[in-house]
């Protein structure tokens, strides 16, 4: 799907936890999240501490789509 | 003469420790043969023996490979194995990784043979094929009894240091390996009869197969972000309550579109996961950590973007064909297109 949408012409950004997985399905921005279950979140924190990672994680994906990339990479 | 001694490695579903729920355990060993370990056992006659099997829950090993990774080597190592084999893990994707990393870091550290099976479009097979023998297995557990008897074949030709033959004869996947040999007719000819075979519309077989390199460059980054449109795509499965669509919690055969106009927060009575490969309580309690409809609102809000689109989509993505998944791409990548989206974030499980 990721590559489909880059395709057409769309930058897009890939948030997942297996990066390799990503890497082999031809992903271009790639930002690492924090588990499979709950990639954008993590249930052990406090829900403001939780909110706040996952802004991090979002901004960080933001930032992925305005830098100019040539090939694969993976924003940490 | 002694029986070859086997480590066989499994996931949690396989090792018989529970299901998602349990993709989390750590990595463990228990003697002897486990699940599908008997029929290994049986298939290699009494040649070889299942003496243990290593067990690691996906997600456990997905979410920390190099830590994982050494356990499970250590823990095989106590058996003193003369093979290991993997899986076959099907078209599980974190399964399918689990068991090409562990096959190749048996070849690679242990200095013993080792083997895997896995459905082609499983993802382990572009990661690990180069590295290690991987029989083609069917998607599902359906093709256990087809497999076994293939990979306790190989691993005992491996282990007895017989010719390996060709990726057809064996039943794995190719890996890239080219071997000399003698034709019995000299390159021209060949090249000629290949070419009137294709001319005559007969079937040939190619000597040298072509890679299939399907990679799509980077498009330019967004210059402003606060004046683009962002909309969320996953293949977390997050659908509102009730998965109107009855998008199928595997192998999903469809995606759907849903409006979150105004929705300011995902919360656990509004949306839900229809995601069966992973273990849904965290999504079905806040949604926002699979697909964060939340934050982005608040970015919104502040003006760092500039709107977050109506329309989020979602399938699926747990044994969906490759096939499949770009088909449902191709159809998302339209329709935002022509709502004139500028970029998207994906997300995924």
């Amino acid at each position: 799907m990721v590559k489909e949408i880059e395709r057409a012409g769309i930058p897009v950004v890939h948030m997942c936890t297996i990066v390799p997985i990503s890497k082999t399905v031809g992903a271009n921005r790639i930002v690492p999240t924090i588990a499979i279950p709950h990639p954008l979140g993590n249930p052990a924190l406090p829900a403001d501490e939780e909110k706040a990672l996952r802004r991090k994680l979002v901004e960080k994906a933001l930032k992925a789509l305005t830098t100019e990339i040539e090939g694969q990479t993976v924003f940490e | 003469m002694a029986k070859f001694r086997v480590v066989h490695y499994l996931n949690q579903f396989f090792g018989q420790i529970g299901g998602e729920e349990k993709a989390d355990t750590v990595p463990l060993k228990k003697d002897g043969p486990v699940g599908p370990g008997t029929a290994l056992n049986g298939a290699f006659k009494g040649e070889a023996e299942v003496v243990g099997t290593v067990i690691c829950g996906d997600s456990y090993f997905a979410e920390n490979m190099e830590e994982a990774l050494k356990q499970i080597l250590s823990m095989i190592k106590e058996y003193n194995p003369d093979l290991v084999v993997a899986g076959p893990a099907f078209n599980a994707g974190r399964y399918g990784t689990a068991c090409g990393a562990v096959a190749e870091a048996v070849v690679k550290n242990l200095g013993i043979p080792a083997v895997t099976g896995m459905y082609p479009e499983n993802p382990g097979v572009e990661m690990y094929k180069k590295s290690v023998y991987i029989i083609a297995t069917a998607d599902s557990a359906i093709g256990m009894r087809n497999a076994i008897p293939k990979m306790a074949a190989l691993g005992l030709k491996l282990l007895k240091k017989e010719e390996i033959g060709t990726p057809e004869q064996e039943g794995y996947i190719a890996r890239g390996i080219r071997k000399n040999y003698f034709a019995k007719e000299r390159g021209a000819k060949r090249a000629v009869d290949m070419l009137i075979a294709k001319i005559k519309g007969e079937n040939f077989t190619t000597e040298l197969p072509m890679p299939a390199f399907d990679r799509v460059p980077p498009n330019p980054a967004i210059r402003d972000l606060s004046n683009a449109t962002i909309a969320l795509v996953t293949s977390g499965g997050i659908v509102p309550r009730g998965n109107p669509d009855r998008i199928e919690s595997s192998s999903a055969s469809k995606f759907g579109k849903y409006s979150i106009a105004g929705v300011k927060d995902l919360t656990g009575d509004t949306f839900e996961t229809a995601h069966g490969g992973y273990d849904p309580v965290y999504a079905n309690q806040d949604a926002d950590r699979v697909l964060p409809v939340d934050v982005l609102r608040e970015l919104e809000a502040e003006g760092k973007i500039g709107k977050l689109h109506d329309y989020y989509y979602a399938t699926v993505g747990n044994g969906t064909s490759v096939a499949n998944a770009a088909k449902f791409g191709q159809a998302i990548a339209a329709d935002l297109k022509a709502a004139g989206v500028d970029a998207v974030i994906l997300t995924s499980t």
